[in-house]
């Protein structure tokens, strides 16, 4: 077993960094506030000092043009790291990410290669609102050419970030604010983690669980609450939406008749539409009930803590479909409930008890 | 921006920057609560930027703003109750507190969009100075935006549209040197930020952004321009925020920015330099400003007394206007 301690994620990403480029002197970073004295929520802190401006650029306010520039060092074999602090900043650059980043290894014949990674940052809470909180992991996953990945605990944030940088491949790396507070054992040496694939977090026979990103936070807490009503479910980390590698979770599927899946972003035309439709194509005849999806509603967030209390999906949410698909007369007002109390010990819109805004 | 009859128009200037700073200051003063739950991007110290470009313009010009857009909605006129009301997230609040303090909004002062998305509302503002141009009115689209929103592409995009169409815009930059921590220096070439008008072959000033009456004259010369079909203006107002860039504090103990710096504009802080100038003309002296500020703290509390009052939106309505219903 290698060397590990506990971190939070957000320490877990700044190690990867600094192992990256004290190993690699072609890794480099372009991020607003890489170098600020906030070092992007505490994942890119004293890596300029470390390395020098030359390689840790705090840039104008130029997405499209920096992702385009990103590329283009990335053709001559420098290995750039975009951040984004929110998705929504990357919105700016699509158009360099879908026509160029995805397009050009597969356009060239295999003669370019565009090894760069591109963070961004999921928000959420505190009043972030419309165009501050969205989860758009959707927009990348649909492009063929992208490898898109969402890390949960601290040492895939580490291990997941490491392979991005190592891998030829554009990879879009979508962290969510609210599991940079996760706290977990990380490897201390330079481990790449796999971007092959789900990772199972539970076993059980009943009904198949898989999540994305912070989802995989609350759907823990119900896979273990459910486990209390006679429901045992198989429970899986998504982790890598593209290229999708579904093996797992149909054989899983296969098992236990009943897939459940919950999504970070919005429901419809989302990841878990993409989940069900193979499980149905290739899983139909072992299915022993529909299976659902959760995610959000068909509508932006709204800014008013109390708007956004009913928009997202909770635990407690969790808990009701999974008992709903697999032990339909257990008691559903009781279990949610139980959830609910743990929830409301945190307003609902901050992360961890130290946040207190603005941001 | 609200002036008094028979008052010299100079002190209603004063009162709207004063207005401003106390409202700035009483949200700060209040944020600890913890009842504000949304980002607040303060415009304290950019008071004479703010008022004296939104005094140039009439109650049909219109404005676009930013993350940052305090100053301008109260400037322009806009309702300091449902200003409040949408920062505590209320049903009252001028989008149902649906946008929170980033999204500022009131039609009938001629406050059209606030948005926290760098550069996303300056093309939007040259729109509305297109549909100006349509309807055939001399109304003016004035567009909100800070130094670093001149670097992304859009506002060249949208300052070369708006001199091809010679469209009565006014890009309002308020230069505070900063995006976030990152200063003006570590982001663009020495050079200043209204050259960039040139390429586009459009007129451009750089005032002193902590001078109203500056700041005020340079936006009325732009708007006579623009009215009379000559075509959209660059106008860079050069000013200083003295808070963090988001929230309620000062964060000057981080040192992104030095001393001397801080020093070098608290020298200029513009609502006690107005303050002597007035004084100096004898428009203002402490009995008037202290009856100003009396009025003011009235109005301040009865916002918050509205705000805090008001009862939230109704979760039930979380799915309604999503589509619009065809008219
Ligand atoms: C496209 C985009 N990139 C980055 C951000 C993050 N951000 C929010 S405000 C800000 C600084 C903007 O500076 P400036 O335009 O000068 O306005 P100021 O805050 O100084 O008023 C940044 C970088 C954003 N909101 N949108």
């Amino acid at each position: 077993m290698p060397k590990t301690r506990k971190l939070q994620a957000a320490q877990a990403l700044r190690e990867a960094f600094e192992q990256a480029m004290a190993a690699d002197p072609r890794v480099f970073m372009v991020g607003l506030g890489a170098s600020d004295p906030k070092g992007i929520f505490g994942t890119t802190s004293g890596l300029q000092e470390k390395f020098g401006a030359a390689r840790v650029i705090d840039p104008p306010c130029s997405e499209s043009a920096l992702t385009g520039i990103a590329i283009g060092a990335a053709l001559m074999g420098q290995r750039p790291i975009l951040s984004h602090q929110r998705v929504e900043f990357s919105l700016l650059a699509l158009e360099q990410i879908i026509d160029n980043a995805a397009k050009m290894h597969y356009v060239s014949r295999g003669q370019h290669r565009v090894p760069v990674v591109i963070r961004m940052i999921i928000g959420r809470g505190w009043g972030q609102g419309a165009q501050h909180a969205q989860s758009l992991e959707v927009l990348y996953s649909h492009i063929p050419g992208l490898k898109v990945v969402m890390p949960v605990t601290p040492a895939d944030h580490k291990g997941m970030m490491l392979a991005a940088i190592a891998d030829d491949s554009p990879v879009i790396f979508l962290e969510h604010r609210w599991c940079h507070y996760t706290e977990g054992e990380v490897p201390v040496d330079p481990v790449p983690a796999s971007l092959d694939g789900p990772e199972k977090l539970a076993d059980g026979e009943d009904i198949t669980v898989v999540a994305t990103s912070f989802m995989v936070l609350e759907a823990m807490q119900a896979v273990s609450a459910a486990a209390k009503y006679g429901v045992k479910a198989d429970f899986f980390d998504l982790r890598v939406l593209r290229p999708l590698n579904l093996a797992a979770i149909l054989a899983s599927v296969k098992r236990t008749g009943r897939l459940l899946f919950i999504d970070t972003g919005w429901t419809t035309y989302g990841i878990g539409a993409e989940v069900v439709a193979q499980a149905t194509e290739q899983a139909f005849d072992s299915l022993r009930a529909a299976p659902r999806r959760l995610g959000l509603p068909e509508m932006p967030v709204p800014a008013s803590p109390v708007l956004a209390k009913s928009y997202y999906v909770t635990a407690a949410d969790i808990v009701d479909t999974m008992l709903q698909m697999a032990n339909p007369t257990a008691d559903r007002q009781t279990a949610r409930a139980e959830l609910e109390a743990i929830r409301d010990r945190l307003p609902f819109d901050v992360p961890h008890p130290a946040f207190k805004g603005p941001f | 921006m609200i002036t008094m009859t028979n008052e010299h128009p100079q002190l209603g200037l004063f009162r709207s920057m004063l207005r401003i700073r106390m409202i700035e200051e009483a949200i700060a003063d209040r944020y600890a609560e913890q009842e504000m739950r949304c980002p607040v991007h303060l415009s304290i110290g950019q008071e004479a930027a703010v008022v004296g470009a939104c005094s140039a313009l009439r109650k049909t010009d219109k404005v676009v703003t930013t993350h940052r857009c305090h100053g301008h909605y109260l400037a322009k006129g806009g309702d300091l109750r449902r200003m409040m009301a949408e920062i505590y997230g209320r049903d009252a609040g001028c989008c149902g507190g649906r946008g929170g303090s980033m999204h500022l909004f009131d039609d009938d002062a001629g406050v059209v969009v606030s948005q926290p998305i760098v550069g996303s509302s300056i093309p939007v503002g040259v729109g509305i100075a297109l549909a100006f141009q349509q309807a055939q009115k001399d109304d003016v689209a004035m567009i909100c935006l800070g130094d670093a929103a001149t670097e992304e592409g859009v506002f060249h995009e949208s300052l070369n549209f708006a001199a091809l169409k010679k469209l009565p815009a006014l890009f309002f930059v308020e230069n505070n040197y900063f995006s976030v921590y990152t200063h003006l220096s570590n982001r663009q070439p020495v050079r200043p930020i209204s050259n960039m008008a040139l390429g586009h072959g459009m007129a451009s000033a750089q005032v002193d952004g902590n001078d109203v009456l500056a700041v005020q004259e340079a936006v009325a010369a732009a708007v006579t321009r623009a009215r009379a079909g000559e075509g959209p203006s660059l106008i860079v107002a050069d000013t200083y925020r003295f808070r963090e860039h988001c929230g309620p504090l000062f964060d000057d103990d981080l040192g992104y920015r030095s001393p001397e710096e801080v020093d070098h504009w608290k020298l200029r802080e513009p609502l006690e330099r107005f303050r002597q100038d007035l004084q100096s003309r004898n428009i203002i002296d402490a009995a008037l400003e202290a009856k100003l500020k009396a009025t003011i703290q009235g109005e301040i509390q009865d916002a918050f007394d509205f705000a805090i009052n008001a009862p939230a939106p109704s979760p039930a309505s979380l799915g309604e206007y999503v589509y619009a219903q065809n008219a």
